[in-house]
């Protein structure tokens, strides 16, 4: 079993492998977080905080070792399909990485610039890794839609999002 | 008598103009929302959480109520316009209602929906109105050790039943209970899983955990497979039905609904069962047999009716148990948590008003959209050609607004971005989404009545048993989760043909459908070796 095929030529095309190693990881997290914490044993809870983090644990690890015996006997997950998806093509990271990164710039920009500004760069950049081209029609709605959003939460909800650098303008 | 006057009492809350608007307002929105692909009543809901903080809870109930039958029924008008289902209980739908739109009889299809979705959610919710209040009397009686067999049994049913790889959906059900762990713990104060991070400390919203899932999640996975070429949306006009395809659909309707209100009341109910049971029954008993896969309305009106009929069946276990068993209803649990409402079988008695007048909207909802989408439909139809960049990207913007408005810190942003690519990796790798979102919600109230019991027993594991209703359920689960192994001994022993007449009688429906529908989407049992021995771990958790 382990002579003919080497182990690298195995792994290939298995990174479904890397969910296995994740639910193991987060197992082994479960498991050392729950056995750091101290309780005395108490009579109104003899439960304790401890037995579900083990059970959890437990499960985890056991779904770890299942999954990745059975990707290596070529057992797949099914990837979900659905209205917009295609799967014929592989994961197209041009898209996504420009995505993440206005997902990422809204995060490091909201507290600071405020939701006004954050959220029009979020509208816009994502609207462009998706594939708008339409550069000023996808500038005012990510604006309009932004100002709305701001103004329906302070005024509709009493909800105050940041208005950051505009503040005093808005 | 006294469910009768609950009821009218209920109505007369639910018609003030105020609430009949929320309940225009969640029927639109949930119509839009279960067109639009990417999106579904599940998140809606969340979505709308924060946002609705500031409203009255019966309002804001009986706006959810609207999003919950309107996204059933958008999801059926997608499904016929396009071939491609975006939700699991209308993979049948699209069978024949594509077929149908394709013959040119779109319009149709998309009458015998809507009607059949108003007579069984009408059905559905008569008999939510009658059950809940039985079921809520038998269940006051039951303690914690009963409640604490109930919960396990609905998450490892879902769990079991559900998805077509056992072990991925475990694997799922692992990990949102690890999630659920996250916090305070609320007995003796100590932190789990905080690593120090006192944001942490108060666990992970859900509300931040939902739309994570959902819609950051869902919104990667096309961006990652977007569809280059535009899909071809089949052009509507009004939907209108034939006297022949009155004739055709009425019985299919009442049959539909009775497959889908049982299986929706169960603690491990869903849609999707009842839908394929109620496409073979029709199949064989229709007069028209070789229409079937060529656009029979008997195809349509059937799997619609026990759609809606199991979505106002998965309300039982909810309002009366305090126990969701699809998404929608897991939010819904959420949101009743927010309004600092305790769900199960107190809240008939403490909340009478808010349950009638839910139930109440309830039927006004189904009266709505019946009155709203039969003109709409060719409106719906357009929503579907919106622009994908925009929508994928308001996805995000709205997903990211909503979590943010919970707490105001970019901290949850980032809780969204990390859980988003968990989503992200379960939809690439075949794990249900639904495990995940019980897991995170049940997860701590499954604790909770686990320290209960045993509590009452002094740490004797038998105080778990110490219930009949406990004791019967373990036996259940036991049987559920063995099923799988039962069977192949089953048909080791009896090598016969699968679609004979003497097959058992649960089983045989779900394998028909298995072998008449290619979708794949359902290969329930048995897959891969590995999965059975899984089961036996799940079950020994409870012991």
């Amino acid at each position: 079993m382990s002579t003919s095929p080497t182990w690298a030529s195995r792994l290939k095309g298995r990174s479904e492998l890397g969910v296995a190693l994740l639910l193991g990881a987060v197992g082994v997290v479960v498991l050392v977080d729950a056995i750091a914490l101290v309780t005395p044993y108490s009579q109104s809870d003899p439960v304790g905080p401890k037995t579900l983090p083990y059970i959890i644990a437990g499960l985890l690890l056991a779904c770890a070792v299942l999954l990745a015996v059975n990707v290596l006997r070529g057992g797949q997950g099914e990837a979900e399909g659905g209205e917009d998806v295609d799967l014929s093509h592989p994961a197209d990271w041009k898209t996504i990485l420009p995505l993440v990164g206005a997902f990422v710039a809204n995060i490091l920009l909201i507290d600071w610039a405020g939701w006004v500004v954050s959220g029009t760069i979020l509208f816009w950049g994502s609207a462009w890794a998706l594939g708008s081209r339409h550069y000023v029609r996808d500038g005012l709605i990510s604006v309009a839609l932004s100002v709305l959003t701001f103004y329906g939460f302070y005024l509709g909800l009493g909800i105050p999002l940041p208005a950051g650098l505009l503040e005093g303008i808005l | 008598m006294d469910v009768f006057s609950s009821l009218m009492d209920g109505f007369a809350t639910a018609l003030t103009p105020m609430n009949l608007l929320y309940a225009v307002i969640g029927v639109i929105l949930g119509s839009a929302v279960g067109v639009l692909p990417g999106l579904g009543p599940a998140m809606t809901i969340a979505l709308l959480l924060p946002v609705t903080y500031v409203l009255e809870p019966t309002s804001a109930f009986i706006m959810f109520a609207g999003i919950y039958y309107g996204g059933m029924y958008g999801g059926s008008t997608t499904s016929i316009l396009l071939n491609t289902p975006g939700e699991s209980s209308s993979v049948v739908t699209a069978i024949e209602g594509n077929r149908m739109a394709k013959a040119g009889r779109a319009a149709q299809a998309l009458a015998t929906a809507a009607i059949g979705s108003f007579v069984a959610g009408t059905i559905g919710t008569a008999l939510l109105a009658v059950f809940a209040p039985i079921v809520v009397e038998f269940a006051v009686s039951l303690g914690s050790p009963s409640y604490f067999a109930i919960m396990v049994l609905a998450l490892l049913a879902v769990t079991a039943v559900l998805g077509s790889s056992r072990l991925r959906g475990f694997a799922s059900l692992g990990l949102g209970l690890a999630i659920g762990l996250v916090g305070m713990d609320s007995v003796t104060g100590q932190r789990r899983l905080t690593f120090g991070q006192p944001l942490l400390a108060d666990g992970l919203d859900i509300v931040v955990v939902a739309v994570a899932i959902f819609a950051v999640g869902e919104a990667l996975w096309v961006a990652a497979h977007m569809r280059r070429t535009p899909l071809y949306v089949i052009p509507v006009g009004r939907p209108w039905m034939g006297k022949q395809d009155w004739k055709r659909s009425w019985k299919p309707w009442l049959r539909g609904t009775a497959f889908g209100f049982p299986f929706g009341a169960l603690p491990a109910g869903g849609a999707e069962i009842p839908t394929f049971l109620s496409y073979v029954t029709e199949k064989r008993l229709s007069k028209h047999p070789e229409e079937f896969g060529k656009g029979a309305i008997e195809g349509v009106a059937g799997p619609e009716a026990a759609n809606n009929a199991a979505a106002a069946g998965t309300m039982t276990p909810l309002l009366a148990l305090g126990l969701p068993t699809n998404a929608t209803a897991a939010v819904m649990l959420a949101a009743f948590v927010q309004f600092g409402i305790q769900p199960g079988p107190l809240l008939f008695a403490n909340e009478g008003p808010l349950v009638w007048a839910l139930i109440a909207s309830l039927f006004i909802g189904n009266f709505l959209l019946l009155l709203i989408n039969l003109p709409l439909a060719p409106m719906w139809a357009k929503i579907l050609q919106l622009p994908r960049p925009y929508l994928y990207a308001g996805i995000l913007f709205f997903a990211t607004l909503g979590a943010y408005s919970v707490n105001l810190q970019a901290f949850d942003l980032l809780l969204l971005l990390v859980l988003g690519a968990l989503g992200f990796m379960m939809r690439r790798f075949g794990l249900p989404v639904l495990p995940l979102i019980l897991g995170v919600i049940l997860g701590p109230r499954i604790e909770g009545q686990l320290r209960k019991s045993l509590q009452l027993s002094a740490g004797d594991p038998a105080g778990l048993l110490s219930e009949p209703i406990a004791v019967v359920i373990y036996i259940i689960l036991a049987i559920i989760l063995m099923w799988p192994l039962l069977f192949k001994l089953y048909r080791r022993n009896r090598p016969a043909p699968l679609l004979s007449a003497n097959a058992t009688r649960g089983n045989e429906p779900t394998d028909v459908a298995r072998g008449t529908v290619s979708h794949g989407s359902h290969r329930a049992d048995g897959k891969s070796k590995g999965d059975a021995g899984d089961d036996g771990d799940g079950g020994d958790g409870n012991g």
